[in-house]
């Protein structure tokens, strides 16, 4: 994946088994009453509540995020609605995590 | 300078989409959200391949802005709007841009694409073409633009605001959480730098915050507004953003942009860089 720009990727589906190479990968996907919600804007903050990044989810609602060990909140914006998530990430792996906008 | 002078509301916006003279552009590092759907009428200014030069690291030349200008069906009295997605990190960084080449006729809309979408208003598939304009370029302004060489030297001279997470600043991560963590370059910020991330300056819809609450929150960070500031990040358009709410919105006389930023600085051979979070 390129490195030049600063830019979130386009998203897509983390595979359970995704080699992270060593990297906290904080994934997962929207939802809402009917099932995925494409296209929601997904903010990734910390332990102090500080903003750390953020996604534009895809249309399957997928997202993923590169963090580092630690306490993060996955919180999704939507026309339909908001919603949040905690997720804990003790070192390197996958960390999936649900979010659900109403 | 007021807020109307720079910012446009997506409400004016939408009201505004057939006005003549006015043109909105879409700026993104990545244009496959443009492709899947724009604000109707909307050209797209690709910052990666239109922006930059090809070769050298560095802007395109005045001759190539009025060449992408004038292809784009710009004219130098045209009154641009621009949008983007990254909460309007890349239109930012293209209005400075602009402003940066005597464009003086730009405003940014207020939460830009995230803004719009969250609103549910209308996105067009429709291809946009505008009639080639002529397009007349002014020399660089340099007094918005910082170099490497000037910003060593402000070290405990200047104001420095280092724009990113408070996790880039203090050096546990190398790049923005939605990028791989992988970077050649040393991690941390610039001695004397204050660490307000950019993201601070913003609302979670990604519209700016009011001149009133920016001016408090400068004011807690401890910056020296009658000292000239200069901002950088990594790449500088979340410097461009941060540079909007300092010189545009607060009105602060002496704002540059970093554009060379931590690729640049975190590479440079014998310059101090300090790592840790902000005191």
């Amino acid at each position: 994946m390129s490195n030049d720009g600063c830019g979130a990727p386009a998203q897509s589906a983390t595979p359970a088994d995704l080699d992270t190479q060593g990297q906290v990968v904080v994934a997962g996907k929207v939802t809402g009453g009917d099932g995925p919600v494409g296209g929601a804007y997904v903010r990734l903050l910390n332990g102090d509540g500080e903003f750390a990044g953020e996604v534009q989810a895809s249309a399957e609602g997928d997202f993923r995020f590169y963090a580092a060990p630690g306490s993060w909140t996955v919180r999704a914006l939507h026309k339909s609605g908001n919603g949040e998530a905690s997720v804990t990430a003790e070192g390197p792996g996958l960390h999936q995590v649900a979010i659900s906008v109403a | 300078m007021s807020r109307e002078d720079v910012l446009v509301t997506t409400q004016w916006a939408e009201e505004n989409l057939n006005t003549p003279g006015v043109v909105f552009a879409e700026v993104d590092e990545d244009t496959t959200a443009y492709d899947g759907g724009h604000i109707r009428g909307a050209v797209k200014i690709d910052w990666k391949t239109e922006l930059q030069d090809p070769v050298r690291r560095d802007f395109v030349d005045k001759a190539g802005f009025e060449a992408l200008l004038a292809e784009k069906g710009i004219a130098a009295d045209d009154l641009v709007i621009l949008y983007g997605g990254n909460n309007n990190w890349f239109a930012a960084y293209a209005y400075w841009y602009f402003k940066l080449y005597g464009h003086d006729k730009v405003k940014l809309l207020d939460g830009g694409r995230k803004k719009w979408e969250l609103d549910g208003r209308e996105l067009s598939t429709d291809e946009v073409k505008r009639e080639r304009a002529s397009y007349t370029a002014k020399e660089p302004d340099t007094s918005i633009r910082a170099f490497r060489d000037e910003v060593v030297a402000a070290i405990g001279n200047k104001n420095l605001v280092d724009v990113r997470s408070p996790d880039e600043f203090s050096g546990k991560l190398l790049a923005p959480a939605h990028l791989p963590q992988e970077s050649a370059q040393r991690a941390g910020h610039i001695p004397t730098a204050l660490n307000v991330p950019w993201a601070k300056t913003a609302n979670e819809d990604g519209t700016f915050k009011s001149t009133e609450e920016l001016k408090e929150l400068y004011a807690e960070e401890g910056l020296d507004t009658s000292k000239p500031t200069i901002a950088y990040c990594r790449i500088g358009e979340r410097s461009s953003h941060t540079w909007f709410a300092l010189h545009e919105l607060i009105g602060l006389p002496d704002v540059k942009n970093y554009d060379g930023s931590w690729t640049e600085y975190g590479s440079l051979v014998g310059v101090p860089i300090e790592t840790g979070a902000k005191k």
